[in-house]
């Protein structure tokens, strides 16, 4: 049938230049998810490193799995109620037991929506966090919808129903170290495992992989940086990209960071288009992290307009 | 679509794809309500119109640019109201309408969502302020406006079109090019526009909207010149 109807739509279109790619809309397949032991008792849950698309569900988060005694932590939970429903059933296998938290680093969906996997006396976030979700959940989530379709499939917007704080939590005799931050979004939540030296940094770090900047202040986001660079810890679970037990991750998501904000305001400053920003070359030393080009076309949307309009003088 | 819209543009003039234009866009649509891009099509030489559309916009065509005096070169920004084709069609001095573009797939609402300066409220108090520049680049002077404007497409409820409908660049009183627009160009409009060589003389910009306000304005050369 497809086949069938493909001259049919190439007709109706008649745009011979492109490529014509017939959006059907497939089944999703099941997530594959594999744990990557990082010290004892932790294990890190690698995302793809690529924008949300079909082909990857929308796995492109990084979650992690902490053993405890009374059951397991998890941090982010995935973009679907399947990916949740995945991740719980890997991390019961894991530690023998039950999911007893899900913290929630962030609004962004593909680390916060297989939340209603779970009962949302056990999901938690910073309040900041809790009001972003709510204000830009809906839409969030429509936006998954249309990008995924199927492997949304039963996935509905899930309140986290436990505020949490700074400082230490401790669950099943586990003490982990809050941090409240914010500069990648309003509400950033990091999260030291004390036991291992183990920092989960959410989004506020990005390794090898070009950091995303919807809801993001870079001057914050910089200071967040600055503190976790002053947390003592012994390895780094980044939102995307590899594990960094080299102490890398962090410099390098502040290097892409201020040459983002520079690049943009010397562009702004020569009176470039929106489209010659996106095409800025990328230095060489950042040119390694994946999907800078992509990450950089959609910062110049998020912040471009307000530093052109700062230099244009008002002449009427 | 395709074939209603180059009927009704092109009427039997011919029509060809030609990558002579170029259509520089972003790989992503991140924001639909305010999309980029910018149209070349100097390698034709002289070209006596540019019309942008997305074909599967409510309201198709963006602008319809005549660069006379200028370069046939624009950057502007519009909304899309699903994934569709975004093309260039440039009317060269053979009569030939050359056309460019690409697939640019868009979550929807770009048009018929209320624009952002009617949610916050605050789109009356800054009505036609009009801020400008230009720029000296190696390949000529770069004229960059942007006049604040709600660009009411009419698609959204109980909010009436409301938009601006023509442009007109003027230089030491000639007429230097001109443009119509309508609602599918985003909300607080940016366009760029290129002079070939230097700007000697300020350039004198008049904006015309739907409800027949006049926002005006005069861009002095680079500092510096050439």
């Amino acid at each position: 049938m497809p086949t069938a109807r493909r001259p049919f739509i190439a007709s109706l279109l008649a745009a011979p230049l492109w490529a014509q790619a017939v959006l059907a809309e497939p089944f999703a397949g099941t997530y594959r998810l594999a744990a990557q032991p990082v010290a004892p008792g932790v294990w890190m849950v690698r995302g793809a490193d690529q924008p949300i698309a079909f082909a990857n569900g929308g796995a492109i988060a990084n979650a992690a799995i902490i053993a405890t005694d009374a059951g397991a932590v998890l941090v982010d939970c995935g973009p679907s109620l399947a990916y949740g429903r995945a991740l719980a059933a890997l991390a019961r296998r894991l530690t023998g037991q039950a999911v007893a938290l899900v913290l929630i680093t962030h609004l962004h969906p593909d680390h916060a929506l297989g939340a209603g996997a779970f009962d949302p006396a056990i999901v938690a976030a910073l309040p900041g966090t809790i009001a972003d979700i709510r204000r830009d959940g809906p839409g969030m989530t429509d936006a998954m919808f249309r990008l995924l379709a199927d492997w949304m499939r039963g996935t509905e917007l899930a309140v986290p129903g436990r505020q949490v704080a700074a400082g230490p939590l401790v669950v099943g005799g586990r003490r982990l170290q809050l941090l409240a931050l914010s500069g990648h979004s309003q509400a950033d939540l990091a999260v030291l495992d004390e036991a291992t030296g183990t920092l989960i940094a959410g989004d506020l770090v990005f390794h090898n992989r070009a950091p995303a900047t919807p809801h993001a202040t870079l001057a914050t986001w910089q200071q967040a940086l600055g503190t976790l660079a002053a947390t003592p810890h012994r390895q780094l679970i980044p939102g995307h990209g590899p594990l960094d037990s080299t102490g890398t991750a962090i410099a390098q998501t502040r290097d892409w960071l201020a040459w983002l904000a520079a690049a943009l305001a010397e562009a702004a400053d020569h009176g470039l288009e929106m489209t010659e920003a996106g095409d800025l070359p990328i230095p060489a030393g950042l040119a390694a992290m994946a999907e800078g080009r992509y990450e950089l076309q959609r910062s110049v949307s998020h912040f471009y307009a307000a530093l052109e309009s700062a230099r244009l003088p008002l002449i009427g | 679509m395709w074939a209603m819209h180059a009927a009704r543009l092109f009427g039997t003039a011919p029509v060809r794809f030609d990558g002579a234009v170029r259509v520089a866009m972003p790989m992503i649509a991140e924001n639909q309500h305010v999309f980029p891009l910018t149209v070349d099509a100097r390698a034709l030489g002289t070209v006596q119109r540019i019309i942008v559309l997305a074909d599967l916009n409510p309201i198709p065509v963006a602008v319809d640019f005549a660069p006379m005096a200028l370069a046939p070169w624009l950057a502007l920004r519009i909304k899309l109201d699903q994934r569709t084709p975004v093309r260039a069609a440039a009317l060269g001095a053979d009569g030939v309408w050359h056309v460019a573009g690409g697939w640019v797939d868009a979550a929807g609402g770009g048009c018929s969502a209320p624009p952002v300066s009617r949610a916050r409220g605050d789109w009356a108090e800054h009505l036609g302020e009009l801020r400008g520049a230009a720029f000296a680049h190696a390949d000529g002077t770069r004229l960059k406006f942007t006049v604040r404007h709600p660009m009411d497409t009419g698609l959204v409820e109980n909010i009436p079109a409301y938009n601006i409908e023509e442009i007109t660049v003027r230089a030491g009183g000639r007429l230097l090019a001109q443009m119509a627009v309508q609602g599918s160009v985003a909300e607080d409009p940016v366009f760029s526009l290129l002079l070939q060589g230097p700007a000697s003389a300020p350039f004198a910009l008049r904006l015309r909207d739907s409800n027949g306000r006049v926002f005006a304005g005069d861009v002095p050369p680079p500092a510096g010149g050439h």
